[in-house]
């Protein structure tokens, strides 16, 4: 487990370690990504599309920040616009009626605070988003692996399981954005951090995730890990039949 | 001298009657948060409406239980957070528990509104900003299950400004749980109408204050995901006044209907009707 501080973190969880764009593709082969909402656009902070996890199909949904500038730019850092929601939401729609498991991986500030995604209704967007995957009776398995900002990456996390790397954070608000509101000092970050109570150990010791994915050195066996423990999660959850999948997601959180 | 003193009376006309002054309790100008516009309290009425915008100035939830519903009967009113560990949470609780007299942001029960059953949820920004924290959350996914199993649809007035800072993650795990209860009570087909009040932002945004088989709003009211504030430094752009207002919102295709605030309860009672909720014992 690490031994950073909590600043230190959320810090290493904002370096982009990780692309969404790598993860899905050293994690399932012949992936066909989906685009667009199907009512307005095609957010490019939110990608999906369907692949082969093993021989498990499954459905991917990725918060993207992008790589290069012109990207970061596009994606607004991996802030969703309602639109990303949308699209998010019609593809674990689909996947339901498929029965194919959810795989989502997180790494968002939040949902775009701008006065597009306001008028686009983003709060709404990921309260559907929240209310739906509530009652889909496929495996859902989310992954955070940076940052889980706030309702925006709860749209995503709302699974029977909720994994995070060990260099991630989760949180209602960003430790600037909650020191500037409970400190009135955005310079108060570190302290902010502490309170916050943000990272992979402390969430795993307050049953907020169930497991905390150690990153190594070694890519190769990192991501075979990886898809060995979804597969074998995704096989345990099958097992239970799609309504106690269903039951075991609300009262997950009902817990809460 | 005459005509000076004929023209003095002519603009006194239209003046109040200086006998009403004396029933007017010092203290009582009051100042609509939405046109600024300065009034007498006993001008607003019993709803407490601005007489020239048509905001309904905020309730607290025992006003607004006695404004909209012939009966009530509380549920979980005793359910409240016995463990606040975050600096200063303690005497923020028992600060807002004394103005309110109610021990979480939010009040629940069993209602009646014109003739028919209801269960009713009624947040009070008073209380913390109507924040959501664990009970506020705990109340709100009991009330929607307990509606599930006796077969009453939901009325829900949202008021609150998000999450509960000083329950961190907690907090944001409500919306979820919530929502659970929410998804249940939708798959047994019962109806759940919101009424956005000012404020409606964040996290009740982001779940159950949207996710109302139908969402009506008080005039004016500010409803929205971010801040105000937080959206101008992103974007680095002044937003219109009516940003996050039920009538901009409306316009953007996400409030089915703006009522006045003296017609909400009618409005409601039509909506109950429609959907064959049970009618009073």
């Amino acid at each position: 487990m690490s031994e950073l501080t909590p600043i230190e973190i959320a810090r290493a969880a904002r370096e982009d370690r990780f692309l969404a764009r790598d993860l899905i593709a050293n994690l399932v082969t012949d992936f066909q990504e989906l685009h667009g909402d199907r009512a307005q656009g095609d957010d490019p902070a939110v990608i999906g599309g369907v692949g082969m996890l093993g021989d498990q199909p499954v459905t991917m949904i990725a918060i993207n920040r992008g790589d290069e500038m012109a990207e970061k730019l596009q994606t607004r850092n991996g802030s969703p616009e309602a639109s990303g929601y949308r699209k998010a939401l019609r593809l674990m729609q689909q996947a339901n009626k498929f029965n194919r498991p959810i795989i989502t991986l997180i790494n968002t500030p939040g949902a775009f605070p701008g006065k597009t995604a306001e008028e686009g209704g983003v709060g709404q967007a990921i309260a559907e988003s929240i209310v739906q995957s509530m009652s889909f009776t496929v495996p859902m398995i989310a992954i955070i692996y940076g940052e889980g900002g706030s309702g925006g990456a709860l749209a995503l996390a709302t699974a029977n399981q909720v994994w995070m790397f060990e260099h991630s954070i989760y949180a209602m608000l960003s430790p600037e954005g909650f020191a500037s509101i409970m400190f009135k000092d955005a310079k108060r970050a570190p302290e902010a951090a502490e309170l916050l109570g943000l990272t992979p150990q402390e969430l795993l010791a307050k049953n907020i995730v169930e497991r905390v994915i150690l990153e190594g050195d070694n890519r190769d066996l990192f991501y075979e890990n990886l898809r060995r423990d979804l597969l074998r999660a995704i096989d345990e959850l099958f097992q239970l039949g799609p309504e106690a999948i269903k039951v075991q997601r609300q009262m997950r959180f009902d817990k809460y | 001298m005459t005509q000076l003193f004929d023209n003095q009376a002519d603009k006194f006309k239209h003046a109040p009657n200086p006998d009403a002054f004396d029933k007017v309790p010092a203290g009582s100008w009051v100042t609509c948060a939405y046109c600024g516009a300065q009034q007498y309290q006993e001008e607003l009425g019993e709803y407490l409406v601005c007489g020239v915008c048509g905001y309904g100035f905020r309730l607290g939830a025992q006003q607004r239980v006695d404004l909209m519903t012939d009966k009530f009967e509380e549920w979980y009113a005793d359910v409240e957070m016995t463990t606040p560990d975050f600096p200063g949470y303690p005497e923020k609780l028992a600060k807002a528990r004394a103005m309110t007299n109610m021990k979480e942001a939010v009040m629940t029960g069993e209602a009646v509104i014109d003739g028919r059953r209801a269960a009713v949820a009624v947040m009070d920004a008073r209380f913390m900003m109507g924040s959501l924290g664990a009970k506020t959350g705990e109340k709100l996914a009991r009330l929607f299950d307990d509606a599930t199993a006796k077969h009453l649809p939901v009325v829900l007035f949202s008021a609150s400004g998000g999450a509960r800072m000083q329950e961190g993650i907690m907090s944001l795990m409500q919306l979820a749980k919530v929502s659970g209860a929410v998804a249940r009570h939708r798959e047994a087909g019962l109806l759940y109408v919101v009424v956005l009040t000012d404020p409606t932002m964040g996290g009740v945004t982001a779940s159950f204050a949207m996710e109302g088989d139908i969402i009506l709003s008080e005039p004016h009211a500010l409803v929205g995901f971010a801040g105000r504030r937080v959206i101008e430094q992103t974007i680095h752009e002044t937003l219109p006044k009516d940003f996050q207002r039920a009538e901009h919102m409306q316009a953007s295709g996400f409030i089915d209907a703006i009522v006045q605030r003296p017609e909400l309860q009618t409005y409601i009672g039509k909506l109950l009707r429609v959907h064959q909720a049970p009618l009073e014992a």
